[in-house]
């Protein structure tokens, strides 16, 4: 049960990663940050000065979103390498906060005694009612992510992606939108990291650090760039993986190294477009190429 | 009052002069053809009027409004578009979805309407499809809706192009070489499309290298060389001027 949960959580910010990156073409090698503030923010409202929970994460997932905006002005400016390096930067930074800024967040040693959220006399204290919890943000993510992906504002994103000065002159405000979707994209993070900390009650940096965001980018291009399906199955088979290889002990990184080889080679669509083609073969009759969109 | 009024229009990359005080005025319902020699700065003067370069000096007058430095993404709801020399397609789009592209200066749902589907946003989502779908009939493609735009072969990419800068419903439309690449049959059902978009009332100005089909249908003739003007006139009166023809064929001095 409590693997579901974190491939829910997962899910969440696979889905807001592949938003930006998988649609309108902008990579964040951050990401790992909005999370880490949603989750931290949530924790110290709650657990230091007793905020209602509900009440911090929205807060929190709007004060994100808002710095996001801003920050995302001078980022979204760059393009390729440069925005990847500027991202990388801007989660290395975050990091250090969580760690260095010890009286609020206490440190390396993590922060501890978030509550529970809680519905009236309903308390998700169990991994069988956080499963629902999340799931029910996951199916709210998803829905809402598909009707955006398949809007104008979606296809302006894919639009930006694929030729952004076609795209200008066709009147998309390729800079607002790039910067819209990065602050919305960091607020589904932010609020995928106030659940986190409510489910966990307790956080610590290294959930939050550098190779967090790396582990979400693989999700959404194992999954698939561009699908919001293929985030869930990214995020599904890279939550369950380690679970099932324990008995590899410390070679299953070996395994997995081995995976991502052999899926950016053959499945360079990801799992959503590489699956169905996979089938298609088995049959042996591929009469045409597969496409996947949602 | 002109359509498009460009005075004294001068770009300078670094240290090369790629424009010098370029001036000409295109009428309503006209269709004009720039042209001129290679490297005579044909594209530059493109890229400046659609707002893609900032030129160093000079002013772009559009319907009585100075555009000058306006970004591109403004211009197509004050009703100019253009289409590229080298198709640029949303290639992982499909056919219709690039031409709903062209729609987007025209509709205004925003992210929120959009991702809680608010009823007027599935009302407009529909008004998008369905004249996407008219535009590619307009262009005779609609048969190729849903192939993605990236496996079109180039003719066909070409006639998507017009059709996804048509769907703007522009007053004004550039098109930057739109007969390179094409075939001799191609080229003339190019002709006749142009046509079809001055009926409705747009005024058209091409860069072309495709002489044949300059002289064929435009109503005047702007001729560049080594980025200055060099005359403007109707096409009978390009072809007899002895400049144009040194411009051309090189004269010996």
């Amino acid at each position: 049960m409590n693997v579901l949960v974190f491939v829910g959580i997962h899910t969440l910010l696979a889905i807001a990663l592949n938003l930006l990156l998988g649609y309108a073409g902008q990579i964040s090698l951050g990401h790992a940050a909005f999370f880490g503030l949603g989750a931290y923010s949530s924790g110290i409202l709650t657990a230091t000065y007793s905020w209602n929970p509900w009440l911090a994460m929205l807060v929190t997932a709007s004060v994100v979103a808002s710095v996001a905006f801003v920050i995302g002005f001078p980022i979204l400016k760059l393009k390729g390498h440069y925005l990847a390096m500027a991202t990388l930067g801007l989660g290395i930074i975050v990091y250090i906060l969580f760690n260095e800024w010890v009286d609020v967040t206490g440190g390396p040693s993590g922060f501890s005694g978030i509550p529970n959220l809680q519905i009236g006399s309903l308390i998700f204290d169990t991994d069988f009612k956080n499963y629902y919890l999340i799931w029910i943000f996951v199916l709210g993510c998803v829905l809402l992510s598909v009707n955006l992906a398949n809007s104008r504002i979606g296809r302006a994103f894919r639009a930006i992606h694929d030729a952004e000065t076609a795209a200008r002159v066709m009147g998309v405000n390729a800079r607002l939108l790039k910067v819209q979707v990065f602050a919305l994209s960091a607020m589904i993070c932010s609020i995928a990291g106030s659940l986190y900390a409510h489910v966990m009650t307790f956080i610590a940096p290294p959930s939050f650090g550098f190779n967090i965001s790396i582990e979400l980018l693989t999700m959404v291009v194992i999954g698939g760039l561009g699908s919001i399906y293929g985030s869930f199955l990214g995020a599904l088979l890279l939550t369950t993986l380690p679970e099932f290889l324990r008995f590899m002990n410390d070679y299953d990184i070996v395994f997995y190294g081995g995976l991502l080889m052999v899926m950016t080679i053959f499945m360079p669509g990801g799992l959503v477009r590489g699956i169905p083609q996979l089938f298609r073969k088995i049959r042996g009759s591929g009469k045409d190429k597969g496409n996947a969109n949602a | 009052m002109p359509m498009l009024e460009l005075n004294g229009i001068t770009q300078i990359f670094g240290g090369v002069t790629a424009l010098k005080d370029v001036s000409f005025s295109i009428s309503e319902g006209d269709i004009t053809g720039v042209i001129g020699p290679n490297g005579a700065g044909k594209t530059t003067l493109f890229n400046i009027v659609t707002g893609i370069y900032k030129q160093t000096n000079g002013k772009v007058i559009f319907e009585g409004k100075d555009i000058s430095g306006l970004p591109a993404e403004r211009l197509a709801a004050l009703g100019m578009v253009r289409t590229f020399q080298n198709i640029e397609l949303f290639g992982n789009m499909t056919v219709l979805e690039n031409v709903m592209v062209g729609l987007h200066s025209r509709s205004r749902s925003g992210l929120f309407a959009c991702s809680f589907k608010m009823p007027w946003a599935i009302r407009e989502e529909r008004t998008i499809s369905e004249e996407a779908l008219e535009w590619l009939r307009f262009v005779g493609i609609e048969e190729l809706a849903k192939i993605e735009a990236g496996n079109l072969p180039f003719g066909r990419g070409r006639m998507l192009e017009i059709a996804r800068a048509m769907a703007c419903k522009p007053r004004l439309i550039l098109m930057d070489e739109p007969a390179a690449g094409l075939n001799s049959k191609e080229t003339l059902g190019l002709a006749e499309l142009i046509r079809k978009i001055r009926d409705l009332g747009v005024t058209v100005v091409l860069v072309e290298h495709d002489m044949e089909l300059v002289m064929d249908i435009c109503d005047r003739i702007v001729v560049l060389n080594l980025g200055e003007k060099l005359t403007e006139g109707t096409p009978r009166e390009i072809q007899e001027n002895p400049e144009v023809i040194a411009a051309y064929l090189g004269d010996d001095e």
